[in-house]
């Protein structure tokens, strides 16, 4: 028989703790449920394969928010944070992070994941953001995912690769009791009766398309296609904020970062046509990126990353940073251009739209013990809510996730689940290979991202956005009803187109609900373009109730490190100014 | 409606003289986060049968014998 034919097929598992997805912050998540409770049976299942999966397939070049003592205090970042989301934060999950990632750190320095040091012995901080330095490059940094296996390997941890989690399974009372997912080579299912399930499935990042229309071209691992969101979703959490997108400036084209975080601390700088710079901070936020794209629909477009005024020997460096690490293809790109860092600057774009918490702030709504709003469940990482997390806060919260899993689990017995659910569910999954002809997923995926860029990418107006969702509407119907999925493989991307209309449905919505301007770009209503803190200082609340989509305001937390009225608008002041 | 093929100048190349995916190696499909890779019946060989690469590069990296390449997809060249 042959990889990727459709078999019949149905296992059940059970365990005190489910992770699912590999990448980033699952790894950890399962490390640290194990070592809280080693009697605890814990399950990493990951829809691709744990050695190489998510954000940081490929390594990662740095650390983007470290806060390490004598370089940056917790409540010095968490008002930075605050700052740059506008002041829409639960500062208790951003202090918590800020607190123990030094910790997270100091572990991974044990797996051999080694960070830039000065003569001294010192962590070799770089400042990047507006107000405090947490920047720490990784000289190793291509090893991070061969680390944490072996990590795993000798925790003895059950893996299960290329399984695709499609639904959530509750108890009567509402609480986690299972999941449901398919095999993406041959379609067999796998219930997992589970007592705590924590959701680390990555960022929504095949939501827009990409300007060179390669579906598979996206800023995110073309993985991510926002099945953790679909799926807390149809679970009933909440979700957060859907509406801050996450909007990054790239490499034109190659869509990768180019990347302002290693070579800015070294002097290059984001620059316009006449080489100069025109924002004062190039770490990425929703008012940089507005400047960004300002200037790339004006005269002095487009944007081009500057190096070509460094130093040789400095030059090389960030080169050989650029072209080994997280994005090594870089440099072929580069080659086929005929491009040269010492001679050109590097056009840049902006990207696709997504969901990402890495970046920007969507995602499932959780407080600073990873908790969703349904019990038992959990999330972490690019799809958690926790606001400009990047890969130290997946790790960080991803820990976090795991200890109360492991605790949440030990006082709990399985739930149970209905079995009438698990059978609509196959035949929900299983309908797009029970037809002979129809749309291959493919071209709906194609047009519902098409879609989202014609109508969803900001800036954003209110009657573009009632049109994309009557046209969602339209491509709901051919998915659910003349999608054919012809072998395992096009089912797992029959499935994946599932999430990315979920996704582009929930990004509407949210965006339509808050009737103002927020985070820049991120959330620019031309037809509401004014901030409104009287009636939107608030998290704004997705979820399914009634089997609709709902919308609710949801109070900021009362800050735990106050804000002074001056320093609230310090991000909104990207623009270099003309002096005499 | 009937489907039709539609021909794409795939991005991940295998060199089939260097590929021991005949001797049971298959760490290129395994680590390729896009599931995109896989041994042909045919030939016993290591090869991309879906166009939906992120040149992300596990498959190259990973590889024993150092048979794949990774190239740019050409809509982003």
């Amino acid at each position: 028989m042959s990889m990727d034919q459709i078999v019949d097929g149905q296992d059940e598992v059970s365990c005190d703790v489910l992770v699912i997805g590999g990448g980033t912050a699952g790894p950890m998540a399962a490390l640290r449920a194990k070592r809280r409770n080693p009697n605890a049976k814990v399950i990493l299942l990951e829809k691709a394969n744990v050695k190489r999966s998510g954000a940081i397939s490929m390594g990662m070049d740095g650390l983007n928010n470290a806060v390490i003592p004598g370089h940056a205090t917790p409540e010095q970042y968490v008002k930075e944070i605050t700052i740059a989301n506008d002041g829409i934060v639960n500062q208790k999950a951003v202090l918590k992070y800020a607190q123990n990632c030094y910790g997270v750190i100091q572990e991974l320095d044990s797996f051999g994941i080694r960070f830039r040091k000065t003569e001294n012995g010192d962590f070799d901080v770089k400042k990047v953001h507006h107000i405090g330095a947490y920047v720490l490059p990784m000289p190793n940094g291509e090893t991070v995912k061969k680390a944490l296996y072996r990590q795993l390997r000798r925790a003895q941890l059950l893996i299960t690769n290329r399984y695709m989690a499609t639904r959530l399974l509750k108890n009567a009372d509402g609480r986690i009791s299972g999941v449901i997912a398919v095999n993406t080579r041959t379609a067999e299912f796998l219930v997992v009766r589970a007592k705590a399930v924590i959701l680390c499935m990555g960022a929504a990042g095949r939501l827009g398309l990409p300007t060179s229309g390669y579906l598979y071209g996206t800023y995110e691992n073309a993985a991510n296609s926002g099945d953790g969101y679909a799926m807390a979703y149809h679970a009933g959490a909440a979700l957060a904020n859907l509406e801050c997108f996450q909007i990054n400036p790239l490499i034109k084209d190659y869509n990768g970062p180019a990347c302002a975080y290693v070579a800015g601390p070294f002097g290059a700088y984001t620059a316009n046509n006449e080489g100069a710079r025109f924002i004062e901070c190039d770490y990425w936020s929703g008012q940089m990126m507005l400047e960004f794209f300002n200037e790339l629909q004006s005269g002095k477009g487009p944007v081009f990353l500057k190096l070509n005024h460094l130093h040789e020997d400095t030059i090389a460096e960030i080169e050989a940073t650029l072209h080994k690490v997280e994005r090594p293809t870089r440099g072929l790109f580069q080659e086929g251009r005929g491009g040269d860092y010492r001679r050109d600057m590097i056009e840049m774009h902006i990207s696709e739209i997504g969901f990402c918490s890495g970046h920007s702030a969507s995602g499932v709504f959780v407080d600073d013990f990873a908790r969703t709003t349904v019990p038992g469940l959990y999330a972490a990482g690019d799809m958690a809510s926790v606001p400009h997390n990047y890969m130290l806060g997946a790790f960080t919260n991803g820990a976090v996730a795991g200890e109360d899993a492991a605790e949440f689990a030990d006082g709990v017995d399985y739930g149970d689940f209905d079995m009438g659910e698990v059978e609509a569910e196959k035949a929900r999954v299983l309908a797009p290979t029970k037809r002979e002809d129809g749309i291959p997923p493919n071209q709906i995926e194609y047009k519902t991202r098409r879609l989202v860029n014609d109508y969803l990418q900001p800036p954003k107006v209110t009657r573009k956005y009632t049109l994309a969702q009557a046209r969602f509407a339209e491509a709901r119907d051919d998915l659910e009803n003349r999608m054919v999925a012809r072998n395992a493989h096009e089912l797992m991307r029959a499935l994946e187109a599932h999430s990315i209309l979920d996704c582009a449905d929930m990004a509407a919505f949210a965006s339509l609900y808050r009737t103002e301007s927020r985070w820049g770009l991120y959330h620019l209503r031309l037809d509401h373009p004014e901030k409104d803190d009287e009636n939107w200082f608030c998290h704004t609340l997705l979820s399914k109730k009634d089997g609709r989509m709902t919308c609710e305001k949801r109070d900021v937390d009362p800050y735990v490190v106050p804000i002074a009225e001056e320093e609230r608008g310090l991000y909104d002041q990207q623009r270099i100014r003309a002096t005499a | 409606m009937p489907l039709a093929s539609y021909e794409t100048s795939v991005p991940v190349t295998v060199d089939n003289d260097k590929c021991i995916a005949e001797k049971g190696c298959t760490v290129c499909v395994d680590v390729c986060p896009l599931d995109v890779l896989r041994i042909s019946d045919l030939t016993g060989k290591a090869y991309m049968r879906y166009d939906e690469c992120w040149y992300c590069m596990p498959c190259e990296a990973d590889c024993p014998t150092g048979a794949v390449t990774v190239n740019i997809p050409y809509l982003l060249r």
